[in-house]
């Protein structure tokens, strides 16, 4: 049996993700091979070699997967799929983006987002915004899944030594192109691998408030910056800082939710935190049913002081 | 020329644009709402749904309201809405007509669908139907698997689009925003194509007394997986579905200086 679990990078590095995605492979068991699917992808494909537990790495280097497209990633992950068991990617927007057009491709269903592993062909995963946890078993001869990373530790970036073998790229199906990213530019560091996440919510009123006051707590903590729905909504924010059920699934040691009510949606991306702070003006919010540590009142008060303690 | 006969005759004017037929197809799933916190039965076959409110998924209703802009702006000529499932679906088919969508589908079932028989059911549709565009919910708020539009899309050779926050159709292209984990990116692709909706693309309106009137006598036609000689029997078996570990409440604390008290020596976190 062996495994092939898809890549996520930008040619140069390997996305924390795919670790996380191998993690998931070496609980279903069996030899793991890496695809790396880009363009100039050399220095990611020599990253992937290196991860603990990868059997073989597979670059496949060509123009046209520079952009990740769906329609040629999947036709090139079809073509490849021979003699693998379970085909695997990060439940991210990429993976979720990619591998259901594999699935329909290879007549089989999807098993998305699981969040852990009870055997080759059985796995849990998450519905209803996470309130309910459904055991599903696969009769599909290939298993395609995404994989939630939070469910998952990673395994070692490093302490692997696998070959590199190229593979042939597939045509270019040219369906689609990429005319522009508008990509969100930050120091801090990324919201699915942060240890520290200050989120903050409608409460904060407007996009000044929410830089002014949230940013120089997340400085002092070195954490990444997250928002519910309605924050993005408003435009505070970008949407990809947007935690919850349709935005990003996060699991950090500690997550502050700042002006925050605690919708079931918000709670679906961030209930798995390890430790959850909760400050709030309205003592009867939902957030505080869920935080470990709540604090009732004005955040505007509230938040430089706690800021100025840490 | 009377204001009427002007308004007419610009009517007419807008129509003869259309010459070119462009139908866009909106699959509508009707869902638990998304206010109602679903509670898991007691045996562990599934969640309890005696007596609770349905609606039609958000992210389909976004979807049904792109359409309709696209037709109100004169780029698309018809709106078909599509639905898969039990007899009640109909209802989320008239609040596709009372949003503005032309007529609906409903394909008939009492089986349990999962996406690949959707989208192979949807395919169906697309090959009798021809629409340029079919305009999807990026997922579900039931079973939140995301995958419907990519299967379709993938069944039928056409590109996708997921996650759109902006889409534009002319000229025989679609481009479309997509929110990405990143950021947004923008794509152009060739028609017929698939496109998911994310939040963020519209605000649905309220459908209007008067147009949930109209739409009670748009046409629905009614269609059995067997009459489209597809097979919808599930690939997958739920086990069982079970309760998430609860979270329990913890404490309020008085002040600043006691929750970083807690954060340092009790959590140990900070
Ligand atoms: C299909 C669907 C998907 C969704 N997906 C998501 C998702 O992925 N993520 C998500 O977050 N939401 C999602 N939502 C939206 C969700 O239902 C809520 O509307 C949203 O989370 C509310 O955001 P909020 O808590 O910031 O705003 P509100 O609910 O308005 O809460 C603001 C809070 O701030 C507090 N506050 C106000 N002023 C102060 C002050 N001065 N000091 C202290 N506290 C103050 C208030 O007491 C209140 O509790 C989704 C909804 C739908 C329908």
């Amino acid at each position: 049996m062996s495994i092939l679990v898809i890549a996520e990078h930008d040619n140069k590095s390997l996305k924390g993700a795919t670790l996380n995605t191998v993690a998931a492979a070496a609980k279903i068991g069996g030899e793991v091979h890496l695809l790396v699917a880009g363009s100039g992808c050399g220095d990611a494909a020599a990253q992937a070699a290196k991860v603990a537990g990868v059997g073989k790495v597979l670059q496949a280097d060509a123009p046209h997967y520079d952009a990740q497209l769906a329609e040629n990633i999947a036709a090139l992950i079809v073509a490849n799929a021979g003699g693998y068991s379970h085909i695997l990617a990060p439940a991210s927007t990429g993976g979720k983006n990619v591998m259901p057009r594999v699935a329909a491709l290879l007549d089989v269903a999807q098993i998305s987002d699981i969040i852990s592993v009870e055997s080759a062909d059985t796995f849990v995963r998450p519905i209803y915004a996470g309130n309910a946890l459904a055991t599903v078993k696969s009769a599909d001869a290939v298993k395609v899944i995404t994989v939630r990373t939070t469910g998952f530790d990673p395994v070692a970036a490093e302490g692997g030594n696998a070959a590199i073998e190229s593979l042939a790229a597939g045509p270019d199906l040219a369906l689609s192109k990429l005319l522009g990213r508008e990509l969100t530019k930050s120091e801090r560091p990324e919201l699915g691998a942060a240890g520290i996440i200050v989120s903050g919510g409608r409460g904060l009123g407007s996009s000044e408030n929410y830089h002014k006051l949230l940013e120089p707590l997340a400085d002092k903590l070195g954490a990444a910056l997250g928002a519910s729905r309605a924050a993005v909504d408003a435009g505070y924010v970008p949407n990809d800082y947007q935690v919850g059920q349709t935005g990003k699934i996060v699991a950090p040691q500690v997550y502050f939710a700042i002006g925050i009510s605690g919708a079931i949606q918000h709670l679906a991306g961030m209930k798995d935190s390890k430790i959850i702070v909760a400050i709030n003006k309205d003592p009867e919010a939902p957030i505080f049913q869920v935080a470990d540590y709540g604090l009732v009142g004005d955040l505007f008060q509230l938040v430089p002081e706690l800021t100025s303690a840490m | 020329m009377g204001s009427q006969a002007r308004l007419e005759k610009h009517k007419e004017s807008k129509n003869s644009h259309r010459s070119i037929a462009l139908k866009i197809l909106v699959p509508v799933k009707r869902v638990v709402d998304y206010n109602v916190k679903v509670r898991v039965k007691a045996d562990g076959s599934g969640v309890d749904l005696a007596n609770v409110k349905m609606s039609m998924n958000p992210f389909d209703e976004i979807a049904v309201e792109e359409a309709v802009r696209l037709k109100e702006a004169g780029v698309a000529t018809e709106v078909v809405a599509v639905s898969c499932g039990v007899a009640q679906c109909q209802e989320t088919l008239r609040t596709a007509m009372a949003i503005g969508a032309d007529r609906g589908i409903l394909v008939e079932t009492d089986a349990e669908l999962q996406p690949l028989a959707v989208a192979k059911l949807l395919k169906a549709l697309c090959d009798k139907e021809q629409p340029t565009v079919v305009i999807c919910g990026k997922q579900a708020i039931d079973d939140d698997a995301n995958q419907t539009g990519q299967m379709l899309a993938a069944l039928m050779g056409w590109p996708q689009a997921t996650f759109a926050s902006k889409v534009a159709l002319a000229d025989g292209k679609a481009t479309v925003t997509r929110e990405i984990d990143g950021g947004l990116e923008t794509l152009e692709m060739n028609l017929p194509a698939v496109v998911t909706t994310d939040l963020r693309l519209n605000e649905p309106r309220y459908a209007t007394l008067p147009n949930i009137m109209k739409a009670k006598k748009k046409p629905l036609e009614t269609v059995k997986p067997a009459d489209l000689s597809i097979d919808v029997a599930p690939r997958l078996a739920t086990i069982k579905v079970s309760e998430p570990a609860k979270r329990s409440a913890g404490v309020i604390v008085a002040d600043v200086a006691q929750l970083v008290e807690k954060l340092k020596n009790e959590a140990k976190v900070i």
